[in-house]
């Protein structure tokens, strides 16, 4: 893009030079405040053992040993992959059928769509205490509560996320098949293809694009999970295991990290930062998968 | 086949796809209805008559509203003001200076200007949990934990996705506008705040409607880096209302939960076409 076009030419660029401190001075000083230091020195960090930043001395890969063998990090990890999946089948089968339907022409689908979109707005705190009123409101009536058993807890989740999250999918969805060229619809119509035909046929292939992000959002999304998390259980029920250790049966990845920097022992911090790590991986991983997925479509097209 | 009936049949398609939809939407504005009528009602009956409507004995009218505002040993009214405080600044710092630095890394794209845009992109993939204990020292020394000051925070981590955005905006803007400009003797300064700025405004829009939902709702960031016994925001006050027992007043919590989406959602209503263009223009970060 830059050969075809130069950015500036001089009479632009040179003077624009001189006000560098101005233009990118103080988003450069935040980024590094926020982004890269504490970036590079979570790296560094995930290597030392420390009580105090100061006094971090390296200690290899001890970190990440321990961290992988922490059967609590295992559980929040199987979990939340389970919980990803399960989240994403979801959330976007019921997302598209929804687009699907609002647009087929439906008088009032402009409410509809309004309505689906709102609960996006509604931060992931307040959503957990708004379901976990409604969840103990009917599991109360059986004598038990989301509190007791993980299964509960589970698929509160589970149906505390696709409230939030497919009116979010669906208007990608919505985008993706008001592009569906007309011309074919018709043509799938004159050559006297079925509705569930021309779903399968011409609809599908064409929102292919849509389906590759909404598919990978909902992932990540999954993955990164927390104030939900938090608020709904907590990782609540615990289950002590025969060594001793606790495992928080409901607790997501992002969860355990938090409790491990912030629990109990203080010592545990060097393994806290390694699992941070371990979780960009994963999560940055997704991300880029994603972006081959959708050049390598951007190319085809 | 004749038309009357293919017609017939699809009217009744679409009736039928009308009442599921009405249905799901019913379904939808449920657990908000929820909340409306459990704030209206006595503790005690919030559990156990979840869903009836409050009468009689459980009717607590405004009481839960008026407990709510000192519930939790923290007044609400202070959380709300933090919350707009933090919110309002936040956003304003981002959506001022990204566009001038992503003005400056499109224009001159030098070596540096690649490296920051690259590194605003990588910072999109990067999760919280990654930065959060050393970000919220490095906050802590350099005594950006005020509400006053965190919106630095705010700026630095959440520069990613705005600089992404604004470059890809800004290189679609012609150049000769801005060669025009400066041939008539405008200095970059006068080039990007009366000539590039106004033509931002699209993604102004989508990137402050971005950065406003983030920050509002946001709870981890600012609980690791502010004093929460001094200062919490509407996330924070309402997840430590519960205390260490675990045992919190439901009626007073649903009270407050409903002062705070009801600004949200009348917001929403208000401005809803922006809303959605905005966060499906964001869609690429999630």
């Amino acid at each position: 893009m830059n050969r075809k076009r130069p950015s500036a030419g001089n009479t632009l660029r040179a003077p624009i030079r001189r006000w560098s401190w101005l233009f990118l001075g103080p988003v450069l000083a935040a980024f590094v405040i926020g982004f890269v230091w504490p970036f590079f020195q979570g790296i560094y960090l995930s290597f030392c053992k420390f009580r105090l930043i100061k006094d971090a001395h390296f200690t290899g890969l001890d970190n990440y040993k321990s961290a992988l063998a922490d059967p609590s990090f295992q559980h929040a990890f199987w979990y939340t992959a389970l919980f990803a999946v399960v989240s994403l089948v979801l959330i976007n089968v019921l997302a598209f059928t929804v687009a699907y339907l609002l647009t087929q022409g439906i008088r009032g689908s402009n409410l509809y769509r309004t309505v689906f979109f709102m609960p996006n707005l509604i931060g992931g705190i307040v959503l957990g205490y708004i379901w976990s009123m409604i969840f103990d409101g009917i599991l109360s009536r059986f004598g038990t509560s989301i509190l007791l058993e993980s299964k509960y807890g589970f698929w509160g989740l589970i149906i505390l996320m696709c409230w939030q999250q497919i009116g979010y999918m669906m208007i990608i969805y919505i985008a993706g098949l008001q592009a569906v060229p007309e011309d074919m619809l018709e043509a799938a119509k004159i050559d006297g293809a079925s509705k569930w035909q021309t779903l399968w046929r011409v609809i599908i292939p064409n929102v292919m694009p849509s389906i590759t992000i909404c598919t990978f959002l909902s992932l990540t999304n999954g993955f990164k999970l927390f104030d939900q998390n938090l608020a709904l259980t907590g990782g609540q029920p615990f289950l002590i295991q025969s060594g001793g250790s606790v495992v928080k049966t409901t607790e997501m990845l992002a969860l355990n990290i938090y409790n491990t920097f912030y629990g109990s022992s203080t010592a545990a911090q060097g393994t806290a930062q390694a699992k941070a790590v371990l979780f960009f991986i994963l999560v940055a991983g997704l991300g880029l998968i994603q972006l081959a997925f959708t050049r390598k479509r951007e190319v085809q097209q | 086949m004749n038309n009357g009936t293919t017609l017939a049949a699809e009217r009744r398609r679409k009736t039928v796809m009308s009442v599921v939809l009405g249905v799901i939407c019913v379904i939808y504005v449920l657990p908000v209805l929820t909340v409306v009528i459990n704030s209206f009602k006595v503790n005690t009956f919030v559990k156990t008559d979840t869903f009836a409507l409050p009468s009689g004995e459980s009717w607590a009218g405004f009481s839960n509203f008026v407990k709510g505002m000192t519930f939790g040993n923290y007044p609400f009214v202070s959380s709300v003001l933090y919350s707009l405080l933090i919110t309002v600044v936040s956003t304003a710092l981002i959506l001022l200076f990204t566009s001038m630095a992503a003005w400056y890394i499109a224009r001159v794209n030098s070596k540096f200007c690649k490296l920051v845009y690259y590194l605003c992109v990588f910072s999109m993939v990067v999760p919280f949990q990654m930065v959060m204990f050393t970000l919220s020292k490095t906050a802590d020394k350099l005594h950006l934990n005020t509400p006053w000051t965190i919106p630095v925070v705010y700026l630095g981590f959440g520069a990613g996705l705005a600089i992404f955005m604004f470059v890809g905006f800004v290189k679609s803007i012609p150049l000769e506008i801005e060669e025009a400009a400066a041939i008539d003797g405008c200095g970059p300064l006068r080039t990007y705040f009366s000539v590039v700025f106004p033509m931002l405004r699209p993604t102004m829009i989508s990137v402050g409607i971005l950065e406003i939902m983030w920050v509002w709702n946001d709870y981890l960031l600012p609980v690791l880096v502010l004093d929460i016994n001094k200062y919490r925001t509407i996330p924070i006050h309402i997840q430590y209302l519960k205390g260490s027992y675990g045992t919190v007043d439901l009626g007073a919590t649903m009270a407050l939960i409903l002062l705070s989406i009801l600004p949200v959602i009348v917001f929403y209503l208000l401005c809803q076409k922006h809303i959605i263009k905005g966060v499906a223009a964001g869609a690429v970060k999630g």
